[in-house]
């Protein structure tokens, strides 16, 4: 049994949630440079240049990339010989949770549903535990920003719609999103499971390096087609026309019920934030 | 790409006339913040028959939500939100003489019909690049709503801020015409 203590996880998770907000992955500056030297629109190059600029800006001051911090959402792969000592799990995620927005200068998103009263200092958080094998603790700290989850969808399609209705459903998704989520977007597919794990698969599919594809090879086909037909739709750069809609899409799948084809499509705005660390 | 055009607040019916859809601007002057909870008590205002807390008249609203400052900031982080939330509002403000919106993504049709009716025109600035716009920001204070934290209302002074007229007053639609030239 390893024992790690409660308050060391507020510390690392405090600081993932500063360096999710202040770095943005390098996967993702690499797909700006590739989309810019893609890029047919003068308009979306110029666009895609700025947001280049904006995340040198943020890395170098340490300040966040974008207003919209995000909902903290924290995946834990929990190892089944690691003893928390001090407090629990949860307590000492939001507690990180609380600190990183606090002492980052990050905004607080959250509030209550009917009220719309902040909660002030960005918590709750999500948390998503995972118990794995061994005496490892993975914090994995996703920011999440609400303009593009707004423009995420879970439906429960008939067997009979197939691949055919999966494709039309995610491209869809995409057309009504137009400028809304801050194209160039990265585009999460959940295949499968129930309806609340078609949600969670399309979620962890954000998590994937930008561009990566499906171990599968008919899903990373399935990927390409998709990425293709979202960026023949001409969205382009904040929905002003061009061919870089999406940056990515990366499907996960689950086997399913025989009655069921659950899917869920969960949008990214271009700054894929996560950050992750191995206790 | 043609040069951006220099704008500065207040502007007149003349001003946005002669904004047409993918002009790029660089905005100056004061401009105020407000979002979702922002704009639902403004409106409340006009309804109860009441004044608001600044003059609208002329002036142009930023749908922005801006992260806190830190020590030796003017403004923290401060990109445009997503507009279509507004569009419930934006008419009643437009009628009581905005004369510009700057947010993300694109608006309603009653919104058009109130920015033709009235002459306003709606800017699309850069979503997530907060970083880079709040460069622009020279002064940030709250003037209205501060226990609305980072949905209060603040007077902006900015200068050379960057914008894309998205949706002008003759009813043109960037996201429409932008996507037309594009699609496959």
């Amino acid at each position: 049994m390893r024992e790690i203590e409660a308050s060391y996880i507020s510390e690392k998770v405090k600081e993932l949630c500063m360096e999710a907000n202040y770095d943005l992955p390098e996967d993702v500056l690499l797909a700006f440079q590739e989309a810019k030297e893609a890029e047919e629109s003068p308009l979306g190059v110029s666009i895609l240049e700025q947001l280049q600029r904006n995340a040198e800006i943020a890395r170098n001051e340490r300040v966040p990339i974008c207003q919209d911090t995000g909902f903290g959402v924290v995946f834990v792969e929990l190892g089944e010989d690691v003893k928390i000592s001090g407090g629990s799990l949860k307590e000492a995620v939001t507690e990180g949770v609380r600190q990183g927005y606090g002492e980052g200068y990050l905004r607080k998103s959250i509030c209550h549903p009917f009220t719309r009263k902040n909660t002030g200092d960005n918590t709750p958080p999500i948390i998503h535990i995972d118990l794995v094998q061994g005496e490892e603790l993975k914090i994995i700290v996703a920011p999440k920003g609400g303009g593009s989850e707004n423009m995420s969808r879970v439906t429960m399609l008939k067997p009979s719609d197939g691949i055919e209705g999966i494709i039309d459903f995610v491209v869809n998704r995409v057309k009504e999103s137009g400028g809304n989520p801050c194209p160039p977007i990265i585009v999460g597919v959940g295949i499968g499971g129930t309806f609340e794990y078609a949600a969670l698969l399309a979620k962890k599919a954000l998590l994937r390096h930008v561009g990566s594809s499906n171990a599968d090879p008919e899903l990373a086909g399935l990927e390409k087609d998709i990425l293709n037909k979202i960026n023949d739709l001409g969205i382009g750069p904040m929905g002003l026309g061009g061919r870089t809609t999406a940056l990515a899409v990366h499907i996960e799948m689950y086997p399913c019920h025989i009655a069921s084809l659950p899917l869920a499509v969960n949008i990214n705005c271009h700054a894929s934030r996560h950050k992750e660390i191995s206790l | 790409m043609a040069k951006p055009i220099n704008i500065s607040t207040p502007l007149s019916d003349q001003d946005v006339e002669n904004l047409k859809i993918g002009d790029e601007v660089l905005i100056n002057g004061v401009i105020y913040t407000g979002r979702d909870a922002a704009h639902k008590r403004l409106v409340d205002l006009i309804n109860e028959g009441k004044e608001l807390p600044f003059d609208i008249s002329g002036q142009i609203i930023y749908f922005v939500g801006p992260t806190p400052p830190k020590p030796g900031q003017v403004i923290g982080s401060a990109g445009p939100t997503t507009s279509y939330r507004m569009d419930a509002y934006s008419p009643y403000l437009i009628a009581r003489g905005l004369k510009g919106m700057i947010g993300k993504g694109a608006r309603s049709q009653e919104v058009v019909e109130a920015m033709k009716k009235y002459k306003c025109v709606y800017f699309a600035a850069i979503g997530g690049a907060g970083a880079l716009l709040a460069k622009s920001i020279k002064k940030a204070e709250v003037i209205a709503y501060e226990d609305l934290g980072p949905e209060a209302v603040r007077r902006l002074e900015v200068e050379s801020f960057p914008a894309i007229v998205a949706q002008d007053v003759y009813g043109n639609n960037l996201y429409v015409e932008g996507m037309k030239k594009y699609a496959r």
